[in-house]
């Protein structure tokens, strides 16, 4: 059946997040994800990822035990092999020109080191 | 100017090849008309002036040689997504402000072999994430109907080109509705085919199990022609399917009579505009005269797409946008104190709000604790909805119901709450999660604004979907419809 309950708080969700993540739990995504954020940022993704987790929330309504999980639409598609043979010319000057530092071939970064 | 540009891109290829007017000519036409709208539409990141007139004038004499393919000499655009060859591909994003592809996507490379001519790169949602072209670093993109308003996204800066006719079709990608909802806000005609029909190869990435190239055009029978240019099977890109392309040109006059066509009614629902339905049912009305048949089905898991898609699309993107790292390409910021801030800072300075938004919640969701909560069980509803698709495709042969809520809406008017904004995918996403083809069309206005009727079929439909759109496009005129000041 349609559950029209259902869209409707999908559509209204705009009631405060049960579970408001804390300025530490952003702090530790976004150590995860490599992300430099300000304290100006902080409190904006608070509050958007908290609604947003909300709103994913919904998905516990689907009654999902015995169905398996779906990575993508290909149901069946089985990896393709090719033969072992060299396909790909050396061309690392041409795709290092977009590298921020190069020298003798070698991508550079901060010393690692000591 | 003799009104090229009102014509259809297939009525233009077929000018070229009666050599009525040469390729050189209609590039400087729609050249010219890309810089008068540039300041009002802002579609276009990269005009690559000089290599078009190179390439147009290698088009006319391949024209004269006769020796040219199906779309020798016609002007496309491709959307910033897809790396070209020596030419700056910036999706959007100050990430890649300075990335120069050392190569081309296969869909590039196929529609440049067919003899299409490249005018530049559109602008775009930053890596496609977005329903309006506003979070370009470039600015947003306006709506050739009304330059207060958006002209959807994420492929905003495509469809408002071929809608002011600066271009007669351009390529785009479709993640959640990035194809169907920019073209139903702009009153164009846009296929997202099935996954795995169009390379990948070259697309930058956003969510990989859905991401999939298409084309905007003004007709269903330009999709048609150009999509049998870019599809197909392609070694470089492990999802892309091995079997044959059908001529959808050919196929485009395929009897209508006698299509079972199910309407949603989940697609029916109360956050529907009640204009914007009146069109869709008119539509549909115009359907039922040229003798197809309408039941209504329902897909009782299809309100679960938008979060489904919310943590899965998220997911996808945290582990894609992981290879921009500061090191190998795209942005580095400035004087890194160690490893760990290079990465940091060029990904905290190089990505927009959204994007950041995106990959911090596919890390929460994939995250120790969390995965199975949210990522497997958005999976498991994944597979219900496309189960309910493949229910109703048992019963009928395509879908038809609204591409969009409501009509383009102002700019700003959703950007601050990210879910307003994700509710716009709500009738388009479903097709993403089960990989199928969808149409968007223009099917009438709602104050001066376009309206789009979307076509689902089943999985390599294209050619159905297609010739479904082109029959109502035999009756009907909403698809040579032009915004005021671009006819």
């Amino acid at each position: 059946m349609y559950d029209f309950a259902l869209v409707f708080s999908l559509r209204h969700a705009r009631r405060e997040p049960p579970m408001a993540l804390t300025r530490e739990q952003i702090a530790s995504i976004a150590t995860l994800a490599r992300l430099d954020l300000t304290s100006s940022e902080v409190p904006v993704y608070q509050d958007s990822l908290s609604r947003i987790l909300d709103f994913v929330g919904a998905l516990d309504r689907a009654q999902t035990t015995d169905v398996a999980p779906m990575s993508h639409p290909l149901a069946g598609l089985s990896q393709r092999l090719r033969p072992d043979v060299v396909s790909e010319q050396d061309r690392h000057e041409q795709y290092q020109a977009n590298a921020p530092q190069v020298a003798a071939g070698l991508y550079l970064v901060p010393k690692v080191i000591e | 100017m003799s009104g090229w540009h009102t014509d259809t891109l297939t009525q233009l290829a077929a000018g070229l090849r009666a050599r009525k007017f040469s390729s050189v000519e209609l590039v400087r036409a729609l050249l010219a008309r890309i810089d008068a709208s540039q300041a009002t539409l802002n579609a276009f990141i990269s005009v690559t002036r000089e290599q078009a007139l190179s390439d147009a004038a290698a088009a006319d004499r391949a024209l004269a040689a006769g020796s040219a393919g199906a779309l020798t000499g016609v002007p496309i655009a491709h959307k910033d997504i897809f790396c070209t060859q020596g030419v700056r591909t910036t999706c959007g994003s100050r990430m890649l402000d300075n990335f120069v592809s050392p190569y081309d996507a296969t869909v590039v490379a196929r529609l440049k072999a067919a003899g299409a001519v490249m005018l530049g790169k559109t602008n775009m949602d930053e890596f496609a994430m977005g329903s309006s072209s506003e979070t370009s670093f470039y600015g947003p993109v306006r709506n050739p109907w009304n330059p207060q308003l958006v002209p959807g996204g994420s492929s905003g800066g495509s469809a408002a080109a071929v809608a002011a006719r600066l271009v007669p079709g351009a390529t785009a990608t479709d993640t959640g509705g990035s194809i169907r909802q920019p073209a139903a806000l702009c009153g164009i005609t846009g296929i997202k085919p099935t996954y795995g029909r169009v390379s990948r190869y070259g697309m930058i990435a956003f969510a990989s199990s859905l991401d999939q190239g298409g084309v905007l055009t003004a007709t269903a029978a330009d999709a048609a022609l150009v999509l049998r240019e870019m599809a197909g099977f392609d070694a470089n890109d492990s999802t892309s399917v091995d079997t044959p392309v059908p001529d959808y040109v050919a196929a485009l006059e395929q009897p209508l009579a006698g299509l079972k066509v199910g309407l949603l009614r989940e697609f029916f629902d109360q956050g529907l505009d009640a204009h914007n339905e009146q069109r869709v049912r008119e539509a549909l009305k115009v359907y039922e005269q040229l003798g197809a048949r309408l039941t209504e089905v329902s897909l009782p898991n299809l309100p679960l797409s938008v979060p489904a898609y919310y943590v899965v699309a998220p997911a996808e993107c945290s582990s894609n946008l992981a290879r921009f790292d500061g090191v190998r390409f795209g942005y580095r910021c400035e004087k890194p104190r160690d490893l760990r801030d290079l990465y940091s800072r060029s990904r905290g300075e190089g990505f927009g709000a959204e994007v950041k938004r995106r990959i911090m919640t596919g890390t929460y969701v994939l995250s120790a604790g969390y995965y199975d909560a949210y990522y497997l069980k958005a999976q498991r509803v994944r597979q219900l909805i496309n189960a309910d698709f493949t229910r109703a495709f048992a019963s009928v042969d395509v879908l038809m119901g609204p591409t969009t809520p409501t009509p383009a809406f102002a700019i700003g008017a959703k950007t601050s709450d990210p879910i307003t904004m994700y509710l716009n995918d709500i009738y388009t996403i479903g097709a993403n999660l089960a990989g199928l083809p969808a149409v968007s069309i223009p099917c009438g206005f709602v104050q001066g604004l376009p309206v789009g009727l979307q076509i689902v079929g089943p999985h390599f439909s294209e050619a159905r979907v297609l010739s479904a759109a082109h029959a109502f496009q035999r009756v009907t005129d909403w698809h040579t419809r032009v915004p005021q000041g671009y006819a």
